[in-house]
């Protein structure tokens, strides 16, 4: 009895320290982006944002790159979640509501798809972007960027229909609806919640998108939020980084995409691992 | 909000559009049922076109042009405008005998299983300390890998990069503290720290997938055969060994395939520690490699006779995992 309860004691106390150590680049990052400069060029880290302020941030923020980096992310995010969900959502109910020839074809092909790596591909579209004139275009980056997240939304999206039992419509259709009413009145409410998580999906993957966009977008002025990150680090391979500020400009990118996570976190991986954990 | 939610997605096969014929039929069975069979066919095909045209023309046209570019050559003189001449399976053939080429091949393959294998062996390890730990602790741990795991990669780039840093980064501070001659060492000067480093990296991004993943495998173990086996005289190792892992089986080869799959494209990681100090040449994996043939000089044929390759090699990884994923659907 006594060895038991001395083993849960260590197995808990090394879940906690793991818990720490997954947790502390994300603490770390938050505590830096309190702290002045001087706390963090000395010699001695400094574990607690005591005496901090939100100065880094204010220097963030007013920062014309920032500015300009964050209007061309939502931008591109937006069009490509707005693009992405109306493609998919026509893709799922086709494979969903529909028995048609090709169909299963079509579910592999979108499968395969989805497990391309963009690293095995940027060099050709880079290629195609240049040569229709895409390259730094907002519209030319979430074009990829849509076709990258249509295959995985429609997979989403297509539970969720199928979700939706037909006869549900039907009986609104015997209660005299057309059949583009009992979809608008029944079938759309009930996939709100469906489409809200495929559209996070959508938005979290264009959000912090870094490969194709660093391939797409050469231009300094056409550079998304990732990109405008990634040339803090390039500044600190040769000199002095004000590390404060690349912190704070990490948590402002980082914070939204943590919330939005956290909301659609199941969904997205009981879609990837699908039927394998089930009971 | 903790726990991750296994089963959402996954629609049961009977309900919705189960069986067989065309759903879009009119249900007034007198009103014209040639045309509503027509059109039931037609819609389908329709309501697909949009993913179609759009997936051949932002990946399939790419993917003809590199397999087409994959057989040129791409030299000097095509950078003042001449066509690029065909060379056939030169491109392929330097991949295996170039020692260049194939050292970046080589270690891509090496960086991917090691990856790979210790992501799954940590995950594995902390699904098993989640269901051995009380549950407060359980959904502390678990909270900790879902913020990891929820972090911008570009932002958790920058904070590894900090951390390693060979001026202030805490990693020196602290290793310095414990004896270690760290300070100012530049752990990303050399190729071999460089890659502990990354993938040190990757493996702490990618734990939390895999660890939340094979817990909820593990919770659906069932405890009786556990406790029978308990009462039939079986060690802990024993149970682990012939009931868990056997049952848990499908979870653990999706989540190793898909770390494989993962791993091989990793580029972000590398290309950022490039970035803060990394040696370009003696670091490049497949996906630095292609980025620097191709933007940086120019040698479309070799990069896209790699990027074949690396698309052929996840295809055929795909393949078994998207087959498995299929079974769930017929």
């Amino acid at each position: 009895m006594r060895a038991k309860t001395v083993r849960t004691g260590l197995l808990t106390a090394l879940a906690i320290v793991l818990a720490l150590a997954w947790a502390f680049p994300v603490y770390w990052m938050v505590n830096s982006s309190l702290l002045p400069n001087v706390a963090l060029q000395s010699t001695t880290p400094t574990f607690l944002p005591f005496g901090g302020s939100f100065d880094n941030f204010r220097a963030v923020i007013s920062d014309p790159g920032f500015l300009s980096a964050i209007g061309i992310s939502l931008a591109v995010t937006l069009t490509t979640v707005a693009a992405a969900l109306f493609i998919a959502f026509l893709g799922a109910l086709a494979i969903s509501r529909f028995r048609f020839r090709g169909r299963r074809s079509f579910i592999l092909a979108l499968l395969l798809i989805q497990m391309l790596p963009a690293e095995g591909l940027f060099i050709a579209q880079y290629k195609m972007m240049s040569s229709l004139g895409l390259l730094n275009n907002v519209i030319g980056l979430a074009i990829l960027y849509t076709a990258a997240v249509v295959p995985f939304t429609v997979w989403m999206l297509r539970g969720f229909v199928a979700g939706v039992p037909v006869e549900l419509e039907e009986a609104a259709m015997v209660d005299g609806l057309s059949r583009t009413q009992a979809f608008l009145r029944i079938t759309f409410p009930l996939l709100a919640p469906g489409l809200v998580a495929s559209g996070v999906y959508a938005f979290l993957q264009a959000w912090n998108e870094f490969t194709v966009a660093l391939v797409v977008m050469t231009e300094q002025q056409a550079r998304t939020l990732p990109l405008w990150l990634r040339g803090f680090v390039q500044a600190s391979a040769t000199r002095e980084t004000d590390w404060g500020q690349v912190m704070a400009a990490s948590t402002l990118v980082a914070v939204p995409v943590i919330i939005f996570f956290l909301v659609v976190q199941g969904r997205m991986s009981s879609g990837l691992v699908g039927g394998a954990v089930k009971g | 909000m903790s726990a991750p939610q296994p089963v959402i997605v996954t629609d049961e096969p009977a309900t919705g559009s189960g069986s067989g014929g065309p759903r879009a039929e009119s249900p007034a069975p007198a009103a014209l049922p040639a045309r509503a069979k027509r059109r039931g066919r037609r819609v389908p095909l329709l309501l697909i076109v949009p993913t179609l045209a759009l997936l051949v023309v932002a990946l399939g046209y790419p993917v003809c042009w590199q397999l087409a570019t994959s057989f040129k050559h791409f030299g000097m003189l095509q950078q003042f405008g001449q066509p690029p001449e065909w060379v056939g399976l030169d491109n392929y053939k330097a991949i295996v005998t170039d020692p260049d080429l194939w050292a970046v091949v080589a270690r891509s393959i090496a960086f991917c299983l090691v990856s790979a294998l210790t992501t799954v062996a940590i995950g594995g390890g902390l699904a098993l300390l989640m269901q051995a730990v009380g549950r407060v602790t359980r959904i502390i741990l678990q909270l900790a890998l879902l913020l990891a795991w929820a972090m911008p990669v570009v932002a958790s780039m920058t904070v590894w990069v900090w951390l390693v840093d060979w001026r202030r980064g805490l990693l020196n501070w602290l290793l310095v503290r414990l004896g270690v001659d760290a300070e100012g060492h530049n752990w990303l000067a050399e190729p071999l720290s460089f890659f502990v480093v990354a993938a040190v990296i990757v493996v702490w991004m990618s734990v939390p997938f895999v660890a939340l993943s094979i817990y909820a495998g593990l919770t659906q173990v069932s405890t009786e055969v556990l406790e029978a086996a308990q009462i039939d005289g079986a060690g802990g190792w024993q149970r682990l060994r012939y009931i868990i892992v056997p049952l848990i089986a499908p979870v653990l080869s999706i989540v190793l395939l898909l770390q494989l799959i993962w791993d091989l494209r990793v580029f972000t990681q590398i290309k950022i520690l490039q970035d803060a100090g990394g040696v370009a040449n003696e670091t490049d994996l497949l996906g630095t490699f292609v980025y620097r043939l191709g933007t940086g000089a120019g040698d479309f044929g070799t990069a896209s006779a790699v990027s074949v390759f690396m698309l052929a090699l996840t295809v055929a990884l795909s393949w078994y995992y998207v087959r498995s994923i299929m079974k769930e659907e017929s």
